[in-house]
Parts: C-alpha cells; sequence; structure tokens
C-alpha cells in the first residue's frame, strides 16, 4: 500500500512470489548449514568416543593364568597362626602375631607359582627367571595374604586366577611387533615361547579382570595397577566440592541477587565474582599450594586440599549459574508473595528458591562435573605424585582420575598402558555421563511440579 | 454504603492551584471515614521525582479509582499506601501517608502487618505455581489466621466465594492455580488477597490483561467486594472507572490534577488536562 504501484494486486503478488522464493533459498541454505555443523559434531564425537572405546575397552580383559596352585607345607613352612589366650595382654599377642607373619615374610612364595608352573611347561623349574616373567609380580603377596586370612589353606590345592605380567599381556594380544629381534623385546625368547604355548594350552586365558577397579596404582605390578585410589580420590574431593560450593555459592548468589543493596561494593564483588570464573584453574592450584598447604599446613597431595582448591574454582560458576536462575523468576512472584505479606526471607524461600531448584541443580552439577575433570591446579598441589595405597580420608595421599590418566599416558611401557588410559578415561566419561543424567533427571522430577 | 454520595465536598477544583491539598476532605469528616489519606506524597525513583506532592483522602467503602495517561505515576502512588515501592532499589516516599490514621511510614510499622491489611492485586495475574488451595491459604497461614485444617478450609472457601471462583473451582482445588483461565487467576489473586482479611484492596488495572467478559465478571466483582472493603484501582480504561468507582483521581505527569464524584469528572470536568484527556485527545 506504501509503494505506489499502477499493476494492481497482481503486481503485489509478483513482487511476493519473487521475495518468497529468495526467502525460502535462505531458510533452506540456512538449514542445511546447521545439519552440516550438527554432523561435522556428530563424527567429531563419534571418532572421539571410536577411538577411546576401541582402545579401552579390550583392557579390562587382561591375559589371566588360571593355575591350580598347591599350597606345599613343604615351601610354607610355618607355625601355626597365633590366637589370643584367654587372659592375655593384648600388647603381647600382637608381638606373637607380628613375629609369625616375620616369619611368613620369608616364605618363598614364588616356589609354589613354579610348582604350579612346572605341570604345564616342565622346564619352568629349571629357568626360574623365565618363569617369574609370566605372572604380575604383585601375585605371591596375593598368595601370602590368602595364608594370613585362612592359615587352614596350607596343604590344599586351589584353583586361583593370576594376572599375567603387562609385557605377557601386550605380547599375546599383538601390542607389540613380534618380528623384532630379541634385544628389543620386553620378554626373553624363553617367557614368549611358554606364553604362547601356555595361551594355546588355555592356562592363559583372556579373561575380565576387576583389578583395575579395586587396586590402586602400582609400579611393580603393572598388571595389577587399577584405578581405585584415583577414583576415591575424586569421589572425595567431589563430595567435598558438593558439601562446601554448593551451599556458600548457592547462599551467596541469593543473598547478592535478593537481598544486597545495590551499590558500589556489590558492584564490585559481581565484578570479580565474574573474573574469577575466567581465571585459568592453574591458577587456582598455585592458590591453594600458597594458602591451603603453606599456610594451613595442610597436607600434600591430599584429597581435602584437592577439594577446597577445586571448590575455589567451582563456587564462581555456581554463584553465576544461580543468579541468572534467580534473575530468570518472574519478579510477579515475589512481588505476589510480598503483597500478601511475606517477609522477604519468607517471598524468597517459599516461593523463588523452589522455582529456581531445577537450575541450581543442573547448574551445581555441570560446575561439580567440570571440578571432576579438571587436572592442572591437581598438579600443583602434588596430587600428580605416584601413590600406591587407597586413601582412606580425605587427608591421606591420593591422586585423581584426570591426573591417573594423566600419569598412565606418561607411563613408559606404553603398549600396555595406552589401553589403560583409555581404560580409564572411560571410568571417567562414565562417572561424568552418571552426573550429567542425574542432573537432567533431577531436573524433569522438579519441574514437572507444575 | 451510600455514603460517598454525602461526600459532595467542595474539592478544590477551582482551576488555578494544581498542588494544593486538593484531595483532602475538610477535617470535620475526617475523623470517622477517613480510611486511607496521602499528604504531600512525593516519590523519587533514584534522582528522579515521579510523583510531585501528591494529598488526597479516600474514605471506607468506596471505591477510587486513578487515571491518567501512562507514566503519570499511578501506580507509584498505588504502590505507596502498601509500601510496595520499598522493594524496588533506589525508590524513596516523603510525605505522610496514613491508614486508619497511622503514618504507615513510621519506623515502628511491621510492612507485613501492613501488607496484610492493605492487600494489593497486579497488573497481569500472578497465581504462585502452586495449587488453587496453596495460592490461597498461604498468606492465610503466614499470618496464622486458621489454627487447622478445617478453619484453613473456611478461609480458603470464603475467600473464593468473595471472589466469586469457588463454584467453578470448588472440584479442583488442587489443581495449578497457574492452569485456570487469565480471568480466573486475576480472581483467584483477589480471593489471595482477601484471605489475609485486609480492608484495603488496592488494584493496579486489574483488568488490562483480561477479555471482556472476564473484565465485567471482575467489574461486578468490585463492586460486590465494596460492601466489605475500601478499594483502590487504577485503570486507564475511562468506561471501567465510570462504570465501577465512586470516586476518580486524575493524574497527569505525576501530579494530582483534579479529584471528584466519578459523575462529575465525566461529565463536568474542572481541569482543561482532564478534559482533554476524558475527550481522547491524549494518553
Ligand atoms: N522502578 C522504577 N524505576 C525508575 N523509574 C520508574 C520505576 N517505576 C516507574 N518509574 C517511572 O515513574 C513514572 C511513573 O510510573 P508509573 O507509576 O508506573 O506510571 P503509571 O502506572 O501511571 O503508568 C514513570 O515516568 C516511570 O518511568
Ligand atoms: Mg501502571
Amino acid at each position: 500500500m506504501n509503494t505506489p504501484n499502477n499493476k494492481g494486486y497482481a503486481g503485489i503478488e509478483a513482487k511476493v512470489k519473487a521475495s518468497l522464493k529468495r526467502r525460502q533459498r535462505e531458510e533452506t541454505r540456512f538449514r542445511l548449514f546447521g545439519i552440516g555443523a550438527v554432523l561435522v559434531a556428530l563424527a567429531l564425537v563419534a571418532s572421539l568416543f571410536g577411538t577411546i572405546l576401541s582402545k579401552g575397552l579390550p583392557s579390562f580383559w587382561q591375559s589371566t593364568f588360571v593355575l591350580d596352585v598347591h599350597f606345599d607345607p613343604e615351601v610354607v613352612q610355618i607355625g601355626p597362626k597365633p590366637v589370643l589366650e584367654a587372659g592375655e595382654a593384648p600388647a603381647q599377642f600382637n608381638e606373637r602375631d607380628l613375629a609369625w607373619q616375620m616369619e611368613l615374610g620369608f616364605v618363598d612364595f614364588n616356589q609354589l607359582l613354579i610348582n604350579a608352573l612346572t605341570k604345564h611347561i616342565p622346564a619352568a623349574a629349571d629357568s626360574p627367571r623365565d618363569a617369574m616373567a609370566l605372572i604380575t609380580s604383585g601375585e605371591h603377596f596375593a598368595l601370602r595374604d590368602r595364608v594370613v586370612a585362612d592359615p587352614s589353606i596350607i596343604g590344599k590345592t586351589l584353583r586361583l586366577n593370576l594376572l599375567a605380567d603387562a609385557n605377557v599381556d601386550v605380547w599375546l594380544k599383538g601390542n607389540i611387533d613380534r618380528s623384532l629381534p630379541d634385544d628389543r623385546q620386553q620378554l626373553s625368547a624363553q617367557t614368549r615361547e611358554w606364553a604362547d604355548k601356555l595361551s594355546a594350552d588355555g592356562v592363559i586365558k583372556n579373561k575380565f579382570s576387576t583389578a583395575i577397579f579395586l587396586n590402586p596404582d602400582s609400579r611393580s605390578s603393572l598388571a595389577a595397577a587399577g584405578l581405585a585410589g584415583a577414583f576415591m580420590g575424586s569421589l572425595m574431593m567431589m563430595m567435598i566440592v558438593i558439601l562446601l560450593a554448593v551451599p556458600i555459592g548457592v547462599a551467596s548468589a541469593i543473598y547478592l541477587e535478593e537481598f544486597a543493596p545495590k551499590n558500589w561494593i556489590t558492584d564490585l564483588i559481581e565484578v570479580n565474582i565474574n573474573n574469577l570464573a575466567a581465571v585459568p584453574s592453574i591458577v587456582f592450584g598455585l592458590l591453594g599450594a600458597a594458602v591451603f598447604i603453606l599456610w594451613f599446613k595442610l597436607p600434600i597431595s591430599a584429597p581435602i586440599v584437592g577439594g577446597l582448591v577445586l571448590t575455589l574454582m567451582t563456587l564462581p560458576t555456581v554463584i553465576i549459574a544461580t543468579r541468572s536462575t534467580l534473575k530468570a523468576i518472574p519478579p510477579s512472584i515475589r512481588e505476589a508473595a510480598l503483597g500478601v505479606g511475606a517477609s522477604k526471607v519468607q517471598a524468597t524461600m517459599h516461593h523463588v528458591l523452589p522455582l529456581a531448584i531445577p537450575g541450581i541443580l543442573t547448574a551445581t552439577i555441570i560446575g561439580v562435573a567440570q571440578a571432576l575433570g579438571e587436572t592442572a591446579p591437581l598438579l600443583l598441589i602434588g596430587m600428580s605424585a605416584f601413590v600406591s595405597s587407597i586413601p582412606a580420608t580425605p587427608f591421606d595421599q591420593s591422586t585423581a582420575l584426570p591426573v591417573q590418566i594423566f600419569l598412565w599416558q606418561g607411563n613408559e611401557l606404553r603398549n600396555f598402558f595406552e589401553g589403560r588410559t583409555s581404560a580409564a578415561i572411560i571410568v571417567l566419561l562414565a562417572l561424568m555421563l552418571t552426573l550429567n543424567s542425574l542432573a537432567i533427571w533431577l531436573r524433569r522430577r522438579y519441574e514437572t511440579r507444575w | 454504603m451510600n455514603m460517598t454520595q454525602t461526600l459532595n465536598v467542595p474539592m478544590s477544583t477551582s482551576g488555578s492551584s494544581v498542588k494544593t491539598d486538593s484531595g483532602q476532605l475538610p477535617a470535620g469528616n475526617a475523623s470517622t471515614n477517613i480510611k486511607l489519606s496521602a499528604s504531600d506524597v512525593r516519590v523519587f525513583y533514584g534522582q528522579a521525582e515521579a510523583l510531585h506532592g501528591v494529598s488526597l483522602d479516600i474514605v471506607k467503602n468506596e471505591v477510587m479509582a486513578f487515571i491518567g495517561p501512562s507514566g503519570c505515576g499511578k501506580s507509584t502512588f498505588l504502590r505507596s499506601f502498601n509500601r510496595m515501592n520499598d522493594t524496588v532499589a533506589g525508590a524513596r516516599v516523603t510525605g505522610k501517608i496514613t491508614v486508619d490514621g497511622r503514618d504507615i511510614y513510621d519506623p515502628s510499622v511491621d510492612v507485613v502487618l501492613l501488607r496484610a491489611q492493605v492487600g494489593m492485586v497486579f497488573q497481569k495475574p500472578n497465581p504462585f505455581p502452586k495449587s488453587i488451595y496453596e495460592n490461597v491459604a498461604y498468606g492465610a497461614r503466614l499470618h496464622g489466621l486458621a489454627a487447622n485444617k478445617s478453619d484453613m478450609d473456611e478461609v480458603v472457601e470464603s475467600s473464593l466465594r468473595r471472589a466469586g471462583l469457588w463454584e467453578e473451582v470448588k472440584d479442583r482445588l488442587e489443581a495449578p492455580g497457574t492452569g485456570l483461565s487469565g480471568g480466573q487467576q486475576q480472581r483467584l489473586c483477589i480471593a489471595r488477597a482477601v484471605a489475609v482479611s485486609p480492608d484495603v484492596i488496592l488494584m493496579d488495572e486489574p483488568c488490562s490483561a483480561l477479555d471482556p467478559i472476564a473484565t465485567s465478571i471482575i467489574e461486578e466483582l468490585i463492586t460486590e467486594l465494596k460492601k466489605n472493603y475500601t478499594i483502590v484501582i487504577v485503570t486507564h480504561n475511562m468506561q471501567q472507572a465510570a462504570r465501577c468507582s465512586d470516586r476518580t483521581t486524575f493524574f497527569h505527569l505525576g501530579d494530582l490534577v483534579e479529584i471528584g464524584d466519578t459523575a462529575q469528572i465525566f461529565t463536568n470536568p474542572q481541569q482543561k488536562r482532564t478534559e482533554d484527556y476524558i475527550t481522547g485527545r491524549y494518553g
């Protein structure tokens, strides 16, 4: 109407049609772009997961001996395990028990293994070094632990699953070039030959192994190296982050958003929080080392320090996300509550907060998941140390899952630890996925109330 | 109920002075009947003065309508009667406002109690995202107005009845309040305000988001509520002011321009600006 036209309605129609065609072309182009972008992203994710799964999954199955081990009394020469006698002082009993265990320390459990192997490879007794290279070195401690737990097995024969040495696993899985000359192989020619034979005979089987889940890291018995220590460390840090960052972060956000006067002080705080969220995580590690370790004298390499550092790192995220959730709650709800005589606190607690909970939960879990995957700050507080025990308290030495991945990735026995690293990544990703599903589930649950 | 008819007091509508105590009733009448009284009320948002010294009295059980073009300060003035302006950062009120002769800006006054006495209905229906029952019960529970469940049931029923909503919702009290139609939601908000036993209800353009049928239901309701409550209603719908108010105040650019009986304001405005507005020359 505004443009002069002398062709009447037909003229307008032609113009509209022409522009319609152009608009449709634009729309199609835009849609294709979108689909293309999504496909690229999907392909990247698929190749990432594909690599990790194809490398990591096989290492949950490890070359395992199924051996009949005879606990020969000739080898395990030891008196009966002491029992607490009536009227005996505990200190005295402890002393006797310790003496018994010390005696056990002199028992050559390797001999039991060699005896067991001899049944399948008669020459094993002649070259015990080559024979012992077959089984990962930690297993003779496992035999000792069995005797300590139940001395009555002496004299009996038990069918046991024993992990093969990491190099045997690599050899049997074909993760090393079999045509390499002897001097570039990790195992002697004799050991390799036996490994092949035992594998063919079904003495060594590729079995699902719980070692990676149940054991701490190990350097003496690589095949038995596990994630349990790192997992516990990460779990403890996660708990600390949840227990500290969530209440502090949510409370600060509520205060800043709902109660704080708007003046230059709160402006300054707001700017600082936003800046903190952008600080590289490694800086938080430095801060943690300076404040918590040097100043508060907290132990080095401990989940407590890691948890505190990650809390500092997560706090701004939680505060910012919670504030934006609160901002999104319509002010009419606050007015409604205040209008019927609710106090500010009541309006917030009864009406604003319940509506904000799904958003706060999501923000928190994403923040925690981020913290869980964080490596850099932990390196600075000593959590990259080799720790061969599972932490019992947050004050014990520990590593964390991402740090364990970093450590294993750098292990010199690459052929074995490439798989281990991917397996650890799978565990970490599984934990993340669990957390994220939890976030989605909680969100759904609270949202469906209305 | 028709006491407002007798209040045909000579307002200072002589034309010249606009900012005098034009809305204030003669002292003799005041002691018994005046419910709300404002004198020289100014409201500032930061440095800007949005309301330039307004004075008026509102009598018990009357319906007072505030009209005027957008942005003239109607909502601002209305919200100073229950101190809702306190919740706006940077807002400041000077002057004196009394409810039943008591200065509501006195430091000894508990805002929470004031808001129970002076209820409010907002422009956009804003029920809580909770059940219909819970919407009405919330305020009563806050103020401890019901001793037990059956008391509360009674409060909820009588409030919903007063808001003319009972028959429509009695079978689905547990359904979400947000699932009602716009008009029903607004009546639910009225029930919510009524449930805390106020004696004044402030309404800020309560029908501006509603369709004509819902609007007329609310207008009838206002006439009904007048028996028990003093009502101040902001509206930019002049027919609405004419239909349901006893007296009307016209604001312009933060000034009270004219106050008088609704019939007189609409048929015989004393001020040029009032006349321009009601004849549709601006607004
Ligand atoms: N929260 C606020 N902050 C700053 N200025 C405001 C605020 N609320 C209202 N004002 C200003 O006060 C004046 C009166 O507004 P209001 O009372 O909402 O007018 P009305 O309800 O008559 O349309 C307007 O100029 C408006 O811009
Ligand atoms: Mg308004």
